[in-house]
């Protein structure tokens, strides 16, 4: 977690920031450490429209290979290409190394996420 | 004591004092009362070796092979020769008794063997890649289809020719029985796959189209015009082909396959009546994260020196576990040593010469009997070492007559198609020579 | 480094000769449209017949079999394979059979086939028996389509869920996900049992079935096994039995009685059929009675003294795969089970069990031992105090290989840390279990002195540790020709 950030986090390990109607997605440190060294990443379809909580995309390490939930329902706008070639992004600094951006179709779905204390908790209860 | 159990009763003791137990069964105080077998077993009596030899040899003779009579039966299983290097080799124990290749740094003689494999799938078939090998050309068929299915969002439409064999399109069926699919066949018209009627039906809900070539038939199909059509549409085309073939015909790959698979028995292994065969499974670089099955890959050590590896895991059943695209766990490796030790000893040219001779064999075999006056041609197309050819007889009492002469005959058509009465499909490969072929028409004909 | 077969080709080399013919031999382009025709030259390799012969043993000089040494797999059961069952194999009347020959003439393979479905029925308890699926996990499948096809009949279209323990192999889930079903995991209790009360729970009107191997994979006996199966037949569901471990229980117990409903054997693994490598195997199923008209086309019949194929199943879920079985394996199971008999089928478990708790007696005092010290034919012990010392179970298996062994599988199953699953198997000598104990202890002694060496390992063998990262991201699938 980085302090002072507003970050929205999910029980399947992905982090939200917020922008207007727009959300940035990734997943947590706690994701990136439980997978490994990530080989690939399957990136979602630009235009795609998923509910919350469906898989859409997937993220690959050597000894595993994880779904990622998208935690809020709408539109795939963006999807960060530099993943296609450099998956180690995420483990290197999985706050910055973005997975997608969704054009959010119903706000209220932010009041299923985590706030920064409530993940740390969350996180503390896996172990 | 057994001669395949090594603990003396002695040994055994020392090893029951460390346990602390006085009696074996002791270890076996888990299983409740009323669920033990006690001595009730009946299989018979263990036998020694030299009674299993003769009890086998017994069984054996009970049958006639391909090695008592000359094989022009085809369908699926093909009667080639295997140079003796292949047998020497993968009868060496360091590979046969070898498991999975999970260790790699003890397994770099299966992981190579199996790297030169795959390089060697991919030059036949003119493909990016493929993987260690699936059980069968059949199965193979049917994961393409699945694979094709997973990978096309939102369409669930497969189309199959009806010249694809129908033990492919059968085992295809089952596969796609637990899922969301629309399967779509399509007839065939002089034995080759109904273009038109395929073009009706491609749509945008089509994932994939499959064919054979050369098909059940043995007819060589027009890949590039399935494979435009398919392209059009934005579905995949996958392509069943026999390897032996692609030693003179175009690899599916340079007519925009995106999958191409079969059955690489005839390249190695024996006809084994039916198994074990061996699946290849090649695919255009688009699909290489979703191929099912064990994967080799090049790396480097600690050292920089070269190695391989069993790579692209996290795909497969023992992590993705109920999310993997297959259950696949184990493949034919045995057999693809096989087959890639047939191909490095056919090598690139020999490859040309087996294909050349299959094909001229068949040719004049074909020729050779509609000379009789008793055979006609049932499908007015070019083939590659398979044929059908027509006769007003009985196909059964035909091939009978035959076997009585030292011949297995070929395929008895109607047994699949009831419509194509009195068609006998017949493959010919490099192992007949002129006299035998020029036999077994004569004996043909006059069976008629 | 070995080079590959491709580096060592060399142009107008030959290994291979073609019989002569006095049939006038037309070009490929006389006989094919010329859209037709290869117009590129694969790049097979050129080689003497020698070449060939010596990189294909040089690569096996390079490989590691049950022949060379110790392979304690666990759950792979990585016994001797008798030779007397590669010979016989080998027979023309076996290999030279073209699978659609008429009866008539293979009636030694329907002979063959028919009574060792016989003695598999005999053996797991079972009233039918398959011999088509050519591994466990397209047995699996074929078990989980006859479950379905048996709900489906009977009109119960609510049974869309199949149970899993949470120690389950991967293709247990995997095919229950392929055949079209849910899968529930049941979670294990504090014993690595089937928590019984979880399972009755979990267990309703949607349950289709649930799969098990007993013992399971830590090698324990599900004691509760009758309960169990009262439970999952009470709710309307069927038991299938993952016969990866029946090596502990040949002789002595069977599915059948336990309750189990659908089995599957693994040939490769409980009857000494090779490895090869990864394959071939076998994965025939057995069903009860009230399953048989769902089993895969053709069923062998015998009328009188005459084997035949019989086709006509309506019912049928249809073929798995072509044909009819991997035959030639299932021709060296039926070698095998002649060979040892009713007698040595059972000193088979209780040769396999006692060689397991002597390894677990002595190997408990360095490592931990997560479910008690009694086991049956396999156990599972943990890495995880070593791990705490400085070395992971990845390096321990690393370090082995410099002591000549194969490893025990790692990581599985996934409910214990640092796991190490040890199946010796019954053909394996006191003394080489002894060998086997003696490095392990002594590893934990170079993990409490020097844990780098283990770390580090492998020093000893061909290539070093091998980057399975850099594998999976830049994959490179096939040699690279050169231009």
């Amino acid at each position: 977690m980085i302090p002072g950030e507003n970050l929205k986090y999910s029980k399947d390990h992905e982090w939200v920031r917020i922008d207007g109607e727009t959300a940035t997605i990734g997943i947590t440190n706690y994701a990136q450490v439980q997978l490994g060294d990530i080989v690939y990443v399957e990136l979602p379809e630009i235009g795609m429209v998923a509910d919350r909580d469906e898989a859409i995309c997937a993220v690959e390490s050597v000894k595993t290979a994880a779904d990622v939930m998208t935690p809020v329902s709408g539109e795939v706008l963006e999807v960060n290409e530099k993943l296609e070639d450099n998956p180690e992004l995420i483990n290197e600094d999985p706050y910055s190394a973005w997975i997608m951006k969704i054009q959010m179709a119903d706000l209220s779905d932010l009041d299923n996420l985590l706030s920064e204390d409530e993940y740390a908790a969350f996180c503390e209860e896996e172990e | 004591m057994h001669k395949y159990i090594p603990n003396t009763d002695a040994e055994k003791k020392e090893m029951m004092k460390q346990i602390g137990i006085s009696d074996i069964s002791e270890l076996f105080s888990a299983i409740p009362e009323k669920l033990r077998r006690g001595d009730k077993c009946k299989i018979p009596p263990g036998m020694s070796e030299q009674e299993l030899i003769v009890h086998m040899r017994e069984l054996a003779m009970k049958n006639v092979s391909a090695y008592d009579l000359k094989c022009f039966l085809g369908a699926g299983t093909y009667d080639h020769f295997i140079p003796a290097a292949v047998g020497a080799l993968t009868s060496r124990s360091e590979f046969y008794t070898a498991y999975t290749p999970y260790q790699a740094e003890i397994s770099q003689g299966v992981l190579q063997a199996t790297f030169e494999y795959q390089t060697m799938i991919c030059e036949l078939t003119g493909m990016d890649a493929a993987n260690a090998s699936m059980y069968d050309g059949v199965s193979a068929t049917a994961e393409a289809c699945a694979i094709a299915l997973v990978s096309a969002r939102k369409r669930n439409k497969i189309i199959v020719s009806d010249s694809v064999q129908p033990e492919t399109r059968e085992v295809i069926k089952t596969y796609m029985n637990g899922r969301d699919v629309v399967l779509l066949e399509i007839p065939f018209v002089d034995g080759e796959t109904d273009y038109d009627a395929l073009e009706t039906a491609i749509d945008d809900n089509t994932a994939a189209v499959c064919i054979q070539s050369p098909n059940f038939f043995g007819i060589v199909e027009d890949m590039d015009r399935v494979g435009e059509m398919a392209h059009d549409n934005g579905a995949a085309m996958i392509v069943n082909t026999d390897l032996i073939s692609l030693g003179i015909l175009k690899p599916p790959g340079k007519a925009g396959a995106d999958f191409v698979v079969g059955d690489a028995q005839p390249l190695g292994n024996p006809m084994a009546f039916g198994g074990p065969h061996l699946g290849y499974f090649a695919t255009s670089g688009k699909y290489i994260r979703k191929m099912p099955g064990r994967i080799v890959g090049e790396t480097t050590d600690n050292k920089g020196s070269i190695g391989y590896v069993l790579t692209l895991q996290a795909r497969e059943q023992h992590i993705r576990r109920e999310k993997a695209t297959s259950n696949i766990c184990s493949n034919h490796a045995l057999n693809a040593l096989a087959t890639t030790i047939y191909m490095s000893l056919v090598g690139k040219e020999g490859i040309k010469e087996v294909a050349l001779r299959c094909a001229n064999n068949a040719r004049y075999t074909r020729d050779m009997l509609l000379k009789t006056g008793k055979f006609k041609d049932m499908f007015n197309k070019p083939f590659f070492k398979e044929f059908v050819v027509s006769a007003d007889t009985d196909i059964k009492m035909l091939n009978e007559n035959l076997h009585h002469m030292g011949y297995i005959g070929g395929y008895k058509l109607d047994k699949k198609f009831p419509w194509l009465k009195g068609g006998w499909l017949v493959a010919v490969t490099e192992k007949r020579t002129k006299q035998e072929i020029d036999d077994f028409v004569k004996k043909a004909g006059d069976a008629v | 480094m070995s080079k590959l077969i491709f580096e060592i080709s060399r142009p107008g080399r030959r290994a291979f000769d073609l019989q002569n013919t006095e049939i006038p031999q037309k070009t490929p382009a006389e006989l094919f449209n010329n859209k037709s025709i290869r117009k590129v030259d694969a790049r097979l390799p050129e080689l003497s017949e020698l070449d060939v012969v010596r990189h294909f043993t040089e690569l096996s000089n390079r490989n590691f079999g049950v022949d060379t040494g110790f392979y304690p797999l666990g759950s792979c059961t990585m016994k001797y394979n008798p030779k007397i069952n590669e010979k016989v194999a080998s027979f023309e009347g076996f290999s030279e059979l073209h699978p659609h020959q008429p009866a008539e003439s293979v009636q030694g393979a329907l002979e063959l086939m028919y009574n060792l479905e016989k003695y598999l029925a005999e053996i797991t308890g079972m009233d039918y028996i398959s011999l088509q699926p050519s591994a466990g996990a397209q047995g699996e499948m074929a078990g989980l389509m006859v479950i379905k096809a048996y709900h489906d009949n009977r009109g119960d279209f609510a049974r869309t869920k199949i149970l899993c323990p949470d120690s389950a192999h991967g293709t247990n889930p995997a095919s229950a996900a392929v055949a079209g079903f849910d899968v529930v995991q049941v979670k294990s209790n504090d014993l690595g049992m089937v928590d019984v009360e979880e399972l009755r729970k979990l267990s309703g009107p949607d349950t289709a079935g649930l799969m098990l191997t007993n013992p399971n994979t830590l090698g324990l006996f599900e004691k509760d096994i009758i309960e169990i199966a009262k439970i999952v037949h009470d709710c309307g569901g069927l038991l299938y039995y993952d016969g990866a471990n029946a090596n502990a229980i040949l002789g002595q117990t069977r599915p059948g009685d336990m309750g189990f409903d659908v089995v599957h054997l693994n040939l490769h693994k409980t009857f000494t059929t090779p490895h090869g490598g990864g394959g071939p195997g076998a994965g025939p199923i057995g069903v009860k009675e009230r399953l048989h008209s769902f089993l895969p086309v053709p069923w062998i019949e015998k009328t009188g003294d005459k084997y035949d194929f019989n086709y006509d199943k309506p019912d049928s879920i249809g073929k798995v795969k072509s044909l009819y079985g991997n035959f030639l394996v299932l021709v060296r199971a039926y070698a095998y089970i002649r060979t040892m008999g009713k007698d040595g089928l059972r000193q088979v478990s209780e040769n396999a069990v006692l060689n397991a708790n002597y390894a677990l007696s002595r190997l408990k005092e360095a490592y931990d031992v997560p479910f008690g010290d009694r086991c049956m034919h396999e156990f599972v012990i943990s890495g995880e105090k070593q791990h705490k010392m400085g070395a992971s179970t990845l390096s321990i298996a690393k370090r082995l290989l410099d002591y000549g062994y194969h490893p025990p599988t790692i990581y599985f199953p996934l409910i214990v840390k640092e796991a190490m699953m040890v199946e010796p198997t019954e053909t394996e000598s006191k003394e080489t279990l002894d060998g086997f104990i003696d490095v392990l202890l002594k590893i934990h002694s170079e993990i409490e002195e020097n844990p780098e060496m283990v770390n580090s390992a492998p020093h000893n063998t061909v290539v070093g540790r091998l980057d399975e990262v850099q594998a999976a991201r830049k994959p490179v699938l096939k040699f690279d020709f050169p231009e």
